[in-house]
């Protein structure tokens, strides 16, 4: 791993000597990071290399899995997140989070996008509530599709319209981060680029984490890019130099398809 | 060598394993001369020959036994010693029965004067149909075996013939319970058919007066409605105002909050509660909750307060009630996707409100289907009203007054010296089935429900 890379003036986020355990299985082994502010952030390696549960492990969603126990030090803003101090409420409130799977609420998608502000108090009135669904759906790129249905229930849209109603439900309250866990896996090509699309016009707003398994997706939304590999950090540099001049054999060979 | 359907029946089952072994050894032998490989392994070969041998032969022995009783006394009855007997009426029974049964070796001596001529008529009739049988069952059996076993060739497809066979089995053994639900539906409708004759239906259904007397229908005195609303005050709304919370706020706990450790030992112990005999339930209600009751509400100065209450039945009830409402619930909240927590989470919701306004919402349907499940069997339930609640047909909406229910009513219209054929014993079939459909529309109504929400999330 070269010193170089790592060097991000303003980071969002930093990872200093991460371990991640499941029980007695150590999942992530002493990662050190840091999350660019104004980035989009590319995760890459092959299933099962842990970073998944190191994208989890940035907003404490581990902590919902019993035998999960994270060492290291993890930082938003300077601020510890695993610190006793730390609401973990607060702070997924500031990092969201949007899944594999599009999982929407059965609810109406004014709602779903409706439920963050209104749990964290973000819309005193009807009207404000009005302006923060409609802002998230116009970023999320969904609101000339279902302004005139915003009653009906969320699980009605189609796959790639769920995938934009979840990220659009993640800014509707307001984060400072945004992690995808593999957002565009259980979708069609179609839908993928929208998304694709999408982050692109996030990026400068939000820092963005992007876990995927396809390469020229994270070649082509990322500015800089990791490489996992059996839960320890192989590689991480700028997305340009990951995919044109890998300075490690392991990271080149995955690259090249060689094993993944 | 007498006619023992046990006895017989080890016999053919005896008979069936010998097939077996000859099925399975033929099956083997025949494809080792034709130097091919069998279409169905040796052993369902084997099946084939002995599901022949014994199932022809163990019908014929259920039907036999059944019906050779009846051939026996009428040979009996045209033998020359019958003609003296006295033409009908108990004597004549009692006379015949007292020589079967010395014919048939169950009692030593006649006891009745006039019996003595007819044992010998019985032990002859008796053996001829016993070896008549007998013969006839082995013939079956022998023919069934042979027919089987001369058909055995590699590619007889000796598998699928004993599968069908077994699933024949398995539709007969899962038909019984239809069959027997049907039969019982039957039997009440047509007893109650005889109750509307005496009584008419809106009478029952509508009439606000309950106090059948024993001998001829008055007019005014089978009004359902104080039961209707006994039922409903004590099963459908005390039991569930108690069963409905406590058993979601399990359900949540158990789901969402305990420790697998704690959920491995409460989930089965509420499970065995549900396997308490509610008459356990009954004694508790009308020993220690009636009692308790009825002395707070003298306390506080209710009036008509009564050691025989609706509230004390409802609470037990509703207590009996909760394993079931909480595993129902316990059931819909797992099966909410973890995607739909996580998302709700990964938003900063805490755990409560995610469980208030995330799961509960989504296993609602769910949750609704196992409360309608609940209502139908708290109305069916008996013990605990019978013992607690009173058989008082009060229409009250003081839950320390007694009042009564459906069931309640049915013990007591149905135990003690009754005329079959009076209105106030028909009065209870009709009860009855007026309970069978309430109960039937809430479970087709629940089962639909929870099929509909689970079919959401596969």
């Amino acid at each position: 791993m070269t010193q170089e890379d790592l060097s991000i003036a303003d980071p969002k986020m930093t990872a200093q000597n991460v371990n991640v355990f499941y029980g007695e299985k150590q999942a992530i082994n002493d990662v050190t990071i840091d999350v660019g502010t104004d980035l989009v952030t590319a995760f890459i390696g092959p299933s099962g290399c842990g970073k998944s549960t190191f994208l989890r492990s940035l907003n404490r969603m581990n902590d919902t899995i019993a035998s999960a126990r994270v060492t290291g030090k993890i930082t938003l803003e300077g601020e510890d997140i695993y610190d006793p101090s730390m609401d973990v409420v607060q702070l997924r409130a500031r990092v969201g989070m949007v899944f594999q799977k599009p999982n929407p609420f059965p609810k109406s998608i004014y709602d779903n996008v409706g439920y963050g502000p209104r749990i964290h108090g973000l819309a005193p009135t009807k009207a404000d509530l009005d302006v923060i669904v409609e802002r998230a759906l116009v970023r999320a790129g969904l609101w000339d599709e279902v302004k005139d249905r915003l009653n009906e229930s969320g699980t009605a849209l189609s796959g790639g319209q769920q995938q934009r109603l979840c990220i659009a439900r993640a800014i509707a309250v307001d984060p400072e981060v945004i992690l995808m866990d593999e957002p565009c896996s259980a979708l069609d090509p179609i839908a993928t680029a929208k998304i694709e699309e999408l982050i692109h016009e996030l990026r400068g707003k939000y820092a963005i984490v992007i876990v995927t398994h396809n390469m020229q997706q994270a070649a082509r939304v990322s500015q800089r890019t990791a490489f996992f590999h059996l839960g320890t950090l192989v590689e991480y540099g700028k997305t340009t130099d990951i995919f044109t001049n890998p300075k490690q054999e392991r990271t080149k060979d995955y690259i090249t398809g060689r094993y993944g | 060598m007498s006619f023992n359907p046990a006895a017989l029946l080890l016999l053919i089952v005896g008979l069936g394993l010998i097939g077996w072994l000859a099925g399975r050894a033929r099956s083997a032998m025949v494809a080792g001369r034709a130097g091919t490989k069998l279409h169905s392994r040796p052993q369902y070969h084997g099946w084939y020959v002995a599901l022949w041998l014994f199932a022809p032969a163990a019908i014929f022995l259920a039907v036999w036994s059944s019906v050779a009783p009846a051939m026996i006394t009428n040979d009996v009855l045209a033998s020359e010693a019958a003609q003296r007997l006295p033409a009908f009426g108990f004597e004549r029974s009692a006379i015949l029965s007292d020589a079967r049964g010395v014919a048939q070796g169950d009692q030593p001596s006649v006891r009745i004067e006039g019996a003595g001529p007819l044992v010998e008529p019985y032990r002859a009739a008796t053996q001829k149909y016993g070896m008549i049988g007998i013969a006839a069952m082995l013939a079956l059996a022998l023919a069934g075996g042979l027919f089987a076993f001369t058909r055995i060739r590699p590619d007889f497809r000796a598998r699928s013939r004993v599968e069908r066979i077994v699933m024949g089995l398995l539709l007969l053994a899962s038909l019984v319970a239809i069959l027997t639900t049907f039969g019982i539906v039957l039997s009440l409708l047509f007893e109650s058919i005889r109750f509307f004759q005496l009584v008419s239906p809106a009478e029952l259904l509508f009439g606000t007066y309950w106090n059948p007397q024993s001998g001829a229908a008055v007019e005014g005195t089978f009004g359902g409605i104080p039961l209707f609303w006994g039922t409903v005050l004590i099963g459908a709304i005390i039991a569930m105002i108690v069963a409905i919370p406590i058993g979601m706020m399990t359900a949540v706990y158990l789901t969402q909050y305990a420790a697998p450790a704690v959920r491995r030992w409460v989930k089965p112990i509420l499970e065995i509660l549900a396997g308490v005999p509610t008459v356990v339930y009954g004694y508790f209600a009308a020993l220690t909750v009636a009692p308790a009751l009825r002395n707070f509400a003298v306390m506080i100065g209710i009036p008509n307060a009564s050691t025989e209450s609706a509230l004390a039945a409802g609470i037990v009830m509703g207590v009996m009630i909760i394993p079931f409402v909480s595993s129902m619930a316990d059931d819909s909240i797992n099966a909410v996707p973890q995607a739909m927590r996580d998302g709700s989470l990964a938003l900063g919701a805490t755990p409560n409100e995610t469980i208030r306004q995330v799961l509960i919402p989504a296993a609602l349907p769910g949750v609704m289907g196992g409360i309608l499940l609940a209502v139908s069997r708290a109305i069916g339930e008996t013990m605990i009203v019978v013992m607690a609640a009173g058989l008082s047909a009060n229409l009250t909406a003081n839950p320390f007054a007694s009042v009564t229910t459906v069931t309640a009513q049915i013990v007591k219209l149905l135990t003690g010296d009754q005329e079959f054929d009076s209105a106030k014993t028909l009065a209870a079939f009709a009860l009855g089935l007026v309970l069978f459909v309430v109960t039937l529309l809430l479970n087709i109504v629940a089962l639909r429900i929870v099929k509909k929400y689970r079919e959401a999330y596969e």
